[in-house]
């Protein structure tokens, strides 16, 4: 579904990707992990054109991405750690916002599937709040509904627990959990080994840019081939 | 002490006439330096160099030099070069709307530019097409930022519009000094004209608090 192939990506003198190869399946739950500074965000954003890339190619579904920008990114749902809600408008209106906007769907349509998606992530009674009303766990189910109401083919997550409270991560990494049920094909950079081990198909491990190890993550959390992993696991586990 | 107040009084409803007068002035020049001023912050975040080139220019030129060395260019120094006459009004709207939009712009640039990026983000990778994402998603947050900055240049303006009286509009200023040469006595009716500014723009900044309180709703 999604081919990667030599991706490098610089910013100024400072190359952040150095070269990523890599083949995403339809329907896989792929964890990135890796330490800070790894290039693991940059490679998730180069996904969906928030950052352009200087070299290498990305095909989703055989075509170059940078020839299909606005299609691409409604096919593409993003999470970020800090949630990005719509200040300005209700958790209703961030759901049905984009649908009406980029997809036309009548107002009627828009909102019963927010409101499915809201009692989905467990939000029916915040319909009406504002986002500056809501937890941090609370905001980041609201943004997980938001991408969904676009039904996206994609999920990209970009440390989607990073900015919680630690009692507020269970809750959102339980409606991932639930979407991993569904099928969907889901990228996340994650910091959450015990998360990354119980829904991944596959661990990209990375590090100072590029990609070091990808496995199973049976066998990447028990037996890491390289060095580098073996002395991040010791550190994170 | 000597204050004499009741030679005055007749002369108290044309001292206050001139307040429709300097609201007028400052209500004409303010909207027309506000799109003038949305155009130039338009210019500058946008990614035209040459126009982006001129915004920056024009802002530097207005705000550094004096308003009233402005205003006496457009009032006396136009009609020399084009043989067009234009009216005191005219010449101190003018004047004041080119000015206050030097100002407007770099506060609805800097009003845009301190919407958190991941708004812009979020809306990109929702697909939202770059006018709709200004539109409904980037201007009504910066408007936040950008009211309470525009009622201080409105306030600014109510003050500062007193020196068209320099060129003989008849404004809240030129009526006081009007009032004052006639009666060989200043100091009661630029008092009077004094307090008629201060309550000007205390009713302003009392309208700007209740503005910012109803946007501040989403808080």
């Amino acid at each position: 579904m999604i081919d990667v192939n030599g991706l490098r990506k610089s910013f100024g003198y400072n190359e952040v990707l150095k070269g990523i190869t890599t083949t995403i399946n339809k329907g896989e739950v792929i964890a990135v992990i890796g330490p800070s500074g790894s290039g693991k965000s940059t490679f998730l954003r180069c996904l969906n054109l928030l950052e352009t890339h200087n070299a290498g190619s990305i095909k989703i579904e055989g075509k170059e991405i940078k020839q299909l920008e606005n299609h691409l990114r409604k096919k593409i749902g993003m999470v970020f750690q800090h949630f990005n809600l719509f200040p300005h408008l209700t958790v209703l209106e961030n759901i049905t916002f984009a649908p009406q906007q980029v997809l036309k769907t009548s107002k009627k349509d828009a909102v019963k599937n927010a409101l499915d998606l809201l009692k989905a992530v467990g939000l029916s009674d915040k319909a009406d709040a504002y986002p500056s009303r809501l937890s941090g766990g609370q905001k980041q189910r609201v943004a997980i509904a938001r991408a969904l109401a676009m039904k996206p083919d994609i999920m990209l997550f970009d440390e989607p627990t990073s900015a919680l409270d630690p009692e507020m991560v269970k809750e959102v990494l339980q409606v991932m959990k639930n979407l991993v049920k569904t099928g969907m094909t889901m990228i996340i950079v994650t910091h959450e080994m015990g998360f990354a081990k119980e829904v991944a198909d596959r661990v990209l491990f990375m590090d100072d840019g590029k990609l070091v190890e990808d496995e199973h993550p049976a066998v990447f959390f028990e037996n890491p081939k390289t060095e580098r992993a073996q002395a991040f696991l010791e550190k994170v586990l | 002490m000597n204050l004499d107040f009741a030679q005055l009084v007749p002369s108290i409803p044309y001292i206050l006439y001139g307040i429709w007068v300097t609201l007028q002035f400052v209500a004409v020049s303010l909207v027309l330096g506000f799109l003038w001023g949305t155009v130039l912050a338009l210019f500058k975040i946008g990614r035209v160099t040459i126009l982006r080139w001129f915004a920056d220019a024009y802002t530097s030129v207005f705000r550094g030099t004096p308003l009233i060395l402005q205003m006496l260019i457009i009032y006396y120094a136009v009609p020399q070069l084009t043989g067009m006459d234009i009216g005191a009004f005219s010449a101190g709207v003018l004047t004041f709307a080119l000015n206050s939009a030097a100002y407007i712009s770099e506060i609805i640039r800097a009003g845009i530019n301190a919407v958190d990026k991941g708004q812009k983000e979020a809306a990109v990778a929702l697909g939202v097409p770059y006018r709709t994402m200004m539109l409904k998603i980037i201007l009504p947050q910066a408007m936040k930022n950008i009211l309470p900055a525009l009622m201080n240049e409105f306030i600014t303006l109510t003050k500062e519009s007193a020196i068209v009286s320099v060129i003989g509009a008849l404004d809240i200023m030129r009526r006081a000094q009007i009032v004052g040469a006639s009666n060989y006595r200043f100091f009661e009716p630029l008092l009077l004209a004094g307090l008629i500014y201060y309550l000007l723009v205390m009713l302003l900044t009392m309208a700007g608090r209740v503005m910012e309180r109803r946007l501040a709703k989403s808080d």
